[in-house]
């Protein structure tokens, strides 16, 4: 039985690297407003997040707006921001910031990480296509 | 691209943090000052600090809302021959907590290498995705 969804690795490779340098500026955002008051720290769901991608689904997030008047402008809805959602705060600050600096900084190093990962598989599968059509081992 | 967005993002937050330190540094030379340019004792400045969404974006970056001096009571501080001294021989100080300065110089200059660490890791993913293929 097949429980591993198989995918196209460039299709792949390309939603992984998108996914992964927006969630990086998500946690960057985090990180950069870990002294302001009432910010709430915010990610997202990765796992679904790129399942949904690459299964071709709508994104969860894409906003329509209804006309009620002949006048109004027609919107289209090209909202790709996938869900985000608010990390639950581990110790409770007094200014409403739920910042946590080295859960963040946690997720930002294995996140970048990942990037480098995804950025490799993806550069190996380009060069497997090369050889392919080269039919030179590279 | 995203990784793009995040150097804008490290950007406000340098922006934001050298300000803060920048009025620590100016609350800490002024601590012991009686009275400041404007004729009254000096009040100690505090950044007040807003997220910032920018549009089309998920990043939110950092701003400088206002700045904000503190009301806390001045020091007053008993110096009969000081020519600033009112009748009774107090002279007023400012109101600037050294301490409090301290903590949050410490804050400010750790938000400042996180940002600076940030952007770092980001250039590094951006110039091995510049290598993609090869």
């Amino acid at each position: 039985m097949n429980t591993v969804p198989q995918f196209d690795s460039l299709k792949f490779g390309e939603a992984a690297l998108k996914l992964r340098s927006l969630r990086h500026e998500l946690l960057s955002s985090n990180l950069v407003n870990a002294d302001t008051p009432n910010y709430k720290a915010r990610d997202i769901d990765f796992q679904s997040v790129l399942m949904q991608r690459l299964s071709g689904q709508a994104s969860t997030n894409s906003v329509s707006l209804q006309r009620t008047h002949q006048g109004h402008i027609q919107m289209t809805s090209s909202v790709q921001s996938p869900q985000q959602m608010f990390r639950v705060g581990v110790q409770p600050s007094l200014d409403g910031n739920t910042v946590d600096p080295d859960i963040e900084r946690g997720n930002f190093v294995k996140n970048a990480f990942f990037t480098e990962a995804a950025i490799s598989f993806l550069g190996s599968s380009f060069r497997s296509r090369l050889s392919a059509i080269t039919g030179q081992p590279s | 691209m995203s990784l793009m967005g995040t150097f804008d993002v490290g950007t406000t937050g340098l922006v934001a943090q050298s300000l803060r330190l920048n009025l620590i540094a100016s609350n800490v030379a002024n601590a012991e000052s009686a009275v400041s340019a404007d004729g009254q004792a000096y009040r100690s400045r505090h950044v007040v600090l807003q997220s910032e969404t920018r549009a089309g974006r998920v990043g939110q970056g950092v701003k400088v809302a206002r700045i904000v001096e503190s009301n806390a009571e001045p020091r007053m501080e008993y110096r009969p021959g000081h020519p600033l001294a009112d009748s009774r021989g107090y002279v007023t100080m400012s109101n600037v907590n050294p301490a409090e300065q301290m903590v949050d110089m410490v804050s400010a200059s750790r938000a400042y290498q996180f940002n600076i660490e940030m952007m770092n890791t980001t250039k590094q993913l951006m110039l091995k995705t510049l290598d993609l293929g090869k």
